[in-house]
């Protein structure tokens, strides 16, 4: 009886902590916001995270991309052939990557690769207290430190998806056109045709700023409100990882469900 | 290059941010910090302070003592706003910090300097821009003037050549005193010294306590000096606080201290290990605390 008790106080407390972090994160969010003034003015400050954050995010998400649109494409075919629609090839790689791989995917190595890292950082300054020494040098350790990671990962995320879905088609492309031999003429013009700009392209873009800010966020607050230990520090840099993904897949499909359902209906 | 060089001290002492001259202000008795019946814990199970009471003079150097853990850092803490106290009043230049609005702390944070124990240097940066961080932030000085601004103040550490390393690079005492360098960059009129000792070779300790000395007399600078180097602050200090189980036990200007007949100021000043000054974390006894891990 009195197990069955703990379980569900258990339950409750696990739950109560949930929310109250949630909350906080949001009131983070509030100060994050309210500190950007310093970001925007001393673009300096900007351009060193963009690097960190975005440019050596590159290399991964490229690779990435090229490989996804290969393996897409060498899948789709085995299933068009059957249907002998190979011709719709372009349009396959194309949605798959625009509409969800490249937002989805890219956020996830995004994630792992410079939100991780952005967690570690901030986590570290704050555990050999180089946050503490800002606040009582009247320096805003948000102004300073918080807000430009947190607005380089908002902005480098969407460019990095586009990248992402670029490489992958053009991955798509190589195995399509180049190894299996389907014609590049209906490879693109298909793909034209059936591609929406607003429908298709925009929506995919608004999941990847949508992620790039859940991300963001994630990572940052990850590691200011890391416990000041080198356990705090690595635990804190798992939960980015784990949290980050675990939103990036449930806020996916809340949007998917409202942005495409029109293809549901019929 | 000289020339430039030998301009800066008039220059140094300038970016004070409220202008206000240090001459007048310094050295004139009244108190700079009160700390009164101050207690606090980090947590409601342990209290760390129980009853704090010290003051210190404008333009004074005094040091804070006591064993490993009694509350120093603690108590340098409350003074920059970090925590506030649980119950008593901490005040400085007569003013409740506290009570402080946002703006008033950020002032007084301005007009603050604090070293932190383990130098709390910034890794991302050279020594140079450790130096110039808080210079950057909180004056508009040109380019060539913070150059010269921030040598001036490495020089005096013994630390110009370093200026192109990185944190990563130094010898824990390098890293203190660059530490130090920083600290007193904006020349500021509070000056919290948390351990500037720690780790440094009997020629640069006793420079870095000269450098304290002379600071806090030739700006007017009001400095407390937490350390566990009782012969240095003997020569350097106008005044000494000891604190113990959460309260000061003894305080007194450095002659008093040396003839004091105290049984806690003789064992601390000779380095005695038996006396009133524990040497363990509170703990079960001994014997209790073995039998129960062979259990
Ligand atoms: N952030 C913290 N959270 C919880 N307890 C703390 C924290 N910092 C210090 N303490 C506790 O407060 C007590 C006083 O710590 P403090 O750092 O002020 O000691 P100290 O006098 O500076 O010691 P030392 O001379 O070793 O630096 C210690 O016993 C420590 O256990
Ligand atoms: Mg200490």
């Amino acid at each position: 009886m009195n197990a069955i008790l703990n379980w569900f106080a258990g339950i409750g407390v696990t739950t109560r902590g949930a929310i109250a972090r949630l909350g906080f994160a949001t009131r983070f969010l509030v100060a994050v916001v309210k500190a950007s003034g310093t970001t925007f003015l001393r673009p300096r400050l900007l351009i060193r995270e963009l690097y960190h954050a975005g440019v050596l995010s590159l290399v991964i998400v490229l690779m990435s991309g090229l490989f996804v649109g290969m393996v897409l494409a060498l899948q789709g075919y085995e299933t068009l052939v059957r249907f002998g629609a190979t011709e719709a090839m372009g349009v396959l790689v194309a949605l798959s990557l625009v509409r969800e791989l490249g937002p989805v995917v890219a956020g996830l190595l995004f994630a792992s690769r410079a939100g991780s890292a952005i967690t570690a950082e901030i986590g570290l300054m704050k555990t050999t207290e180089q946050l503490a020494a800002m606040e009582v040098m009247a320096v805003n350790p948000i102004a300073r430190v918080v807000a430009p990671r947190f607005w380089a990962g908002v902005i480098s995320l969407p460019f990095l998806a586009a990248l992402f879905s670029t490489l992958g088609i053009y991955g798509g492309y190589l195995v399509a056109v180049k190894l299996i031999g389907i014609d590049g003429g209906a490879f693109w013009g298909q793909m034209q045709a059936a591609v929406d700009w607003r429908y298709d392209v925009m929506n995919g873009v608004i999941k990847s700023i949508v992620f790039a800010f859940a991300v963001s966020l994630i990572a940052v607050f990850e590691g200011y409100d890391a416990t000041p230990t080198a356990e705090g520090v690595s635990a804190a840099t798992t939960r980015t990882v784990v949290t980050s993904a675990l939103a990036i897949l449930t806020i996916d499909f809340v949007l998917t469900v409202f942005m495409f359902r029109g293809s549901v209906n019929g | 290059m000289p020339t430039r060089i030998d301009k800066i001290p008039a220059m140094s002492s300038s970016p004070t941010p409220d202008g206000v001259a240090r001459s007048e202000n310094a050295g004139d008795g009244s108190p700079m910090i009160e700390l009164s019946e101050v207690a606090f814990g980090y947590t409601k199970a342990r209290q760390i302070l129980s009853g704090v009471t010290l003051s210190v003079p404008k333009g004074k150097l005094v040091a804070v003592m006591g064993g490993s853990g009694c509350g120093k850092t603690t108590i340098l803490r409350l003074l920059c706003g970090q925590h506030a106290a649980t119950s008593g009043r901490v005040k400085v230049s007569g003013k409740n910090i506290d009570e402080m609005s946002r703006d008033e702390l950020f002032s007084h944070r301005r007009r603050l300097g604090m070293l932190f124990q383990f130098g709390a240097l910034f890794t991302d940066m050279t020594v140079f821009e450790n130096v110039a961080f808080p210079i950057r932030e909180h004056t508009d000085l040109p380019e060539p003037v913070l150059h010269d601004l921030v040598l001036m103040k490495l020089n005096a550490v013994g630390l110009r050549g370093a200026a192109h390393l990185k944190p990563s690079e130094l010898s824990g005492g390098m890293a203190r005193r660059v530490a130090l360098a920083r600290t007193i960059a904006l020349d500021p009129e509070l000056v919290l010294y948390d351990e500037p000792f720690a780790g440094l070779d009997p020629i640069s300790l006793s420079i870095v306590g000269q450098l304290i000395r002379k600071l806090n007399d030739a700006l007017g600078m009001t400095s407390i000096l937490v350390t566990h180097d009782i012969m240095e602050s003997l020569k350097i200090v106008d005044y000494i606080y000891f604190i113990a189980d959460g309260k000061v036990v003894a305080h007194g200007d450095v002659e008093s201290i040396r003839r004091s007949t105290d049984p806690f100021v003789k064992q601390f000043v000779n380095g005695e290990p038996d006396g009133p000054v524990r040497f363990h974390y509170p703990a079960k006894p001994l014997a209790e605390a073995f039998s129960g891990a062979s259990a």
